[in-house]
């Protein structure tokens, strides 16, 4: 069934595109990602203008956060002191993003400097991870308990010391301020919630543990998100309404099913996945960057 | 003879641009229309100015009279294109003369900015290197004619009124930074052939009795809003001897109109409204889901 999109003003396939939401917002149950990452590129691979992209992967990933977090809150696993200090870090981080983005795109490489920040960044993170949780998974295994010793680091030290109870910790509140500032930066570079970076961040960088880290990038990103949609619809009229509600009539199903997923898998497991994921994703991208392109002539349209 | 053979390099079919074939038609005992016979070129700097075509200055002895099946195309939720069929006759005083009668459809729809980026290697990684702004291009560009557009329309002629696609791109925004814009604008033609928005369809238009003819011209799915332009020129030894202009109005109407006009003219209310379907979705699907868990 085609469908004519009002904004994009292109015809595609409505059932493509729910589909496409129906994937997304799995992952988004599954790991606390709100799968930006993936509609982005996605959407421009069916011939969606690229600014529309961003915007209205935007919109769709709120719709499936919310989904997502208001599971989380019936489960307890959203740290709502945490959440407030990451988004308040995010909205300061996201206005800088913009204005980073319209330098790049004034100079016309945003798309190399989206390319490469998805390819390194998806890179690290990935390896990390699945380096990682082998080993933890490994040592349960063993079944030997052993608080890693990174838990007790520099976070610990700084002042502005603040009890997070939900996550059982007691640090400084900045790191989390500047966590949430770079994946605001990011999500307003690269389009995305900026979960997939979020939830590494507040695992081995804060420690926190991982029951309540998906809940609670969630609960981050469903307001950091809905500022960039926003913004987006204010100032560049780029969200399309009708795109939005397909990808989210998919994605409110698939986030629901990925949490009830979520809840049967092991952390462990749930780890690995997402590494095997990020770094699939960052494959792609990269051989996209390395590899003669079928046309090296693109257009663009320049919309005065 | 060399402009013929550009002409047909032109318009090869996509995918074989290098192989042309020979022009039959000797396009002899032509009078150049224009003062300034330069050679043809295969793509002419767009940004030099265009000559003011002087049109039926004397009533032609040979007139298109027309009619479209639209003068507007409407732009609902389910549109996926639609055919136009475009047909007319041609009015005369005079007895039908020798030489063969040929015509020329076009349909354009409204220009927009746009820049073509050439990537190049460097370190390993392919980038954006050289950009050639193109101040305005057809979204679409169709031309439908009787015969082989190399041998039924005169260099000259086409590029008075801009009829094939090389010609019909417009003005670059300011100098290009690249020497040679040319493969920039052979790869937009290439692209845009490919997916269907600029086409050429030789031997579409049927003419009968060198008095009647008509034409089907799809429109994509993909169609933006605007006039589109529709230009019927009749042809003999590969001149014009008339043209007729109509546009047909494409708009979008009820709900995709109503969304347009809300994005644009109350942006904040719009993303207000996005945000509210999507949160009402995102907590209409969880507690749904809760009510089925339970039951």
């Amino acid at each position: 069934m085609q469908i004519y999109l009002p904004i994009a003003e292109v015809s595609v396939n409505a059932f493509t595109l729910m589909g496409l939401g129906g994937i997304v917002g799995i992952m988004s149950g599954l790991f606390g990602v709100g799968g930006g990452f993936l509609i982005t590129p996605l959407l421009f691979f069916i011939g969606i203008p690229p600014a529309i992209a961003v915007a209205t992967g935007a919109n769709q990933v709120v719709a499936s956060s919310v989904s997502g977090v208001l599971a989380h809150m019936k489960r307890r696993t959203v740290d709502f002191r945490m959440g407030g200090v990451l988004l308040a870090g995010g909205l300061v981080g996201s206005g800088l993003g913009i204005i980073v983005f319209n330098l790049l795109q004034s100079i016309g490489q945003v798309e190399l400097v989206v390319q490469l920040c998805y390819v390194v960044f998806l890179g690290l993170i990935g390896a990390m991870m699945l380096q990682e949780s082998v080993r933890a998974l490994m040592r349960s295994r063993k079944a030997t308990t052993r608080r890693r010793s990174h838990q007790h680091s520099w976070a610990h030290r700084l002042p502005l010391k603040v009890k997070f109870r939900v996550s059982g910790l007691y640090i400084s509140v900045i790191p989390p301020l500047l966590v949430g500032v770079a994946v605001g930066v990011l999500a307003a570079i690269m389009g995305v919630g900026g979960g997939f970076i979020m939830v590494p961040a507040m695992i081995y960088l804060l420690g926190m543990p991982t029951k309540v880290v998906v809940g609670t990038s969630l609960f981050q990103i469903t307001f950091v998100t809905a500022f960039t949609t926003l913004m987006h619809a204010v100032s560049y009229n780029t969200v399309d309404v009708m795109l939005a509600v397909l990808l989210i009539v998919g994605g409110v199903l698939g986030a629901q099913v990925g949490t009830t997923l979520g809840a049967r898998l092991r952390a462990e497991q749930l780890r690995i996945l997402l590494a095997l994921l990020v770094l699939a994703v960052c494959g792609r991208l990269a051989l996209d960057l390395f590899l003669r392109p079928e046309d090296i002539y693109s257009i663009a349209s320049r919309n005065s | 003879m060399r402009a013929l053979l550009v002409c047909a390099v032109v318009f090869g079919p996509v995918g074989a641009l290098a192989q042309s074939t020979m022009p039959t038609h000797p396009g002899a005992g032509l009078l150049p229309p224009l003062a300034a016979p330069e050679p043809y070129p295969l793509f002419p700097d767009p940004g030099r100015p265009r000559a003011a075509v002087p049109e039926n200055a004397t009533a032609p002895p040979e007139q298109v009279v027309a009619g479209l099946s639209d003068s507007s195309v409407a732009i609902t939720t389910s549109f996926d294109g639609s055919d136009i069929l475009i047909y007319g006759a041609i009015k005369r005083e005079t007895p039908i003369p020798d030489e063969p009668l040929d015509v020329i459809v076009t349909i354009e729809a409204p220009s927009e900015p746009l820049t073509i980026w050439r990537k190049e290697r460097r370190a390993g990684i392919w980038i954006n290197a050289a950009q050639v702004e193109v101040g305005a291009a057809p979204s679409y560009y169709a031309v439908a004619t009787t015969g082989p557009l190399d041998q039924i329309l005169a260099p000259d002629w086409d590029d008075r009124y801009r009829i094939s696609l090389p010609l019909a791109l417009r003005a670059f925004a300011g100098a290009p930074d690249v020497t040679d814009s040319v493969p920039f604008t052979e790869a937009l033609i290439r692209i845009r052939q490919q997916n269907g928005h600029y086409r050429l369809d030789e031997g579409a238009v049927t003419l009968v009795e060198d008095t009647l003819f008509r034409t089907d011209i799809r429109l994509p799915a993909n169609l933006v809003e605007g006039d589109y332009k529709t230009r019927i020129f009749l042809l003999r030894d590969g001149q014009v001897i008339d043209a007729y202009r109509a546009a047909i109005e494409v708009r979008k109407v009820g709900l995709e109109r109503w969304l347009y006009r809300l994005a644009f003219d109350q942006p904040f209310l719009y993303g207000l409204m996005s945000l509210a379907v999507a949160v009402a979705a995102g907590w209409g699907a969880s507690a749904g889901f809760r009510k089925l868990r339970r039951a």
